[in-house]
């Protein structure tokens, strides 16, 4: 390589971030049909959100499993901890008068 | 007419059967489970257009051939693909340059093979350009990315452009099968791509800061069955089960 090239090369600021040894994770929600919600298939790696997305279609979707993709970097996500499932969730275990079982539904009302 | 027809045939198909080959070398083998993935979606992809084009040749042939017999016994002279798709995984960077060159013509030939008096082709080219229509965004985005990207990225995406960059003009060679073909209004006059193909390819390459070779020395032969060396390893790879046990079925 010449010698200029090599300076200009220096002084270059490029675009994309693809060197980072480790790409960020993403979570990828794919709505499997029309009219029904996006639910989490799984995570991959990619450098930004539009290779996330073409890498959700490659790894998630070939077998005809959507129609339509979400990605969001894990890092937006907020966890509960696990620590806390006690006092989160435990309460909810007796009060089955909170479940809507009561009432009777016309069987022509689907994914309720 | 019949046996131009089957050659103009091979000559379409015999390109995604070997760029197909070469894809699915990456099986296991890709820089990234997503990237690995992708390749083999894409090689998949590829076989899928190419049983299509060799069951139509084989009806057309009209002997006991098979698709399987088309693609698996031809021997390296009787493969007609260019040049350009045989050429080896030598890095991720030239595997996206192989692909991105080939992709942008093959999405362009598709385009007007749709418009094919014959039904079954243009029916075949229909369904596969989505596909072909993804694999060009695939690879033009890498090609952006890697030029953009960083200096070893840059320095790698550049070289195999200019390396494979010789392949290119083979692709809009007119074969005698082909010209028949033309004038039937049955193939596709690739000879009128030409100039389009450059300026679009050109396009890329510049959003992805990289230089349009200036190389007017092209390499040819392909379509006449004269090909590089790496046709033959690519073929005894492809062709080892079906020559070291014949007729085998799963």
């Amino acid at each position: 390589m010449p010698k200029n090239n090599k300076k200009e090369k220096k002084n270059k600021q490029f675009k994309y971030k693809i060197m980072k040894k480790n790409w960020p994770l993403w979570e990828v929600f794919v709505r499997s049909k029309n009219g029904l919600e996006h639910r989490h298939f799984g995570s991959l790696h990619a450098v930004d959100a539009e290779m996330a997305l073409e890498n959700a279609r490659d790894v998630y979707t070939r077998r005809n499993e959507g129609v339509s993709i979400w990605v969001v970097e894990s890092k937006h996500i907020t966890a509960s901890n696990p620590e806390h499932n006690g006092e989160l969730f435990e309460p909810a275990q007796d009060k089955v008068y909170r479940h809507p079982t009561f009432y009777n539904l016309p069987d022509e009302i689907k994914h309720m | 007419m019949k046996e131009q027809l089957y050659k103009y045939i091979l000559g379409i198909a015999d390109n995604s059967l070997i760029l197909g080959q070469r894809m699915g070398e990456l099986c296991g083998h890709g820089p990234s489970l997503e990237t690995d993935i992708a390749c083999t979606n894409i090689s998949l992809d590829l076989f899928g257009q190419v049983r299509s084009y060799y069951q139509y040749a084989a009806k057309i042939a009209g002997d006991n051939r098979t698709e399987d017999d088309i693609a698996m016994l031809r021997k390296e002279r009787e493969y007609v693909n260019v040049l350009l798709v045989e050429q080896p995984n030598t890095d991720f960077a030239y595997i996206m340059a192989r692909h991105f060159l080939f992709d942008m013509y093959h999405y362009m030939f598709l385009q007007e093979l749709q418009k094919s008096q014959d039904l079954t082709l243009s029916a075949i080219a229909t369904k596969s350009i989505k596909e072909v229509s993804y694999h060009l965004r695939f690879s033009s985005d890498w090609i952006k990315r890697l030029g953009d990207g960083t200096e070893e990225s840059h320095s790698r995406i550049k070289n195999s452009i200019d390396d494979l960059w010789t392949y290119t003009d083979e692709l809009f060679h007119l074969t005698d099968a082909d010209k028949v073909m033309v004038n039937e209004g049955v193939g596709v006059d690739v000879t009128k791509l030409k100039d389009t193909y450059y300026t679009k390819v050109s396009e890329i390459l510049q959003e992805a800061t990289l230089e349009v070779p200036e190389s007017k020395y092209f390499q040819k032969g392909g379509k006449q069955g004269i090909h590089t060396e790496h046709l033959g390893y690519l073929l005894a790879e492809l062709q080892y089960m079906q020559r070291a046990y014949p007729n085998m079925e799963w």
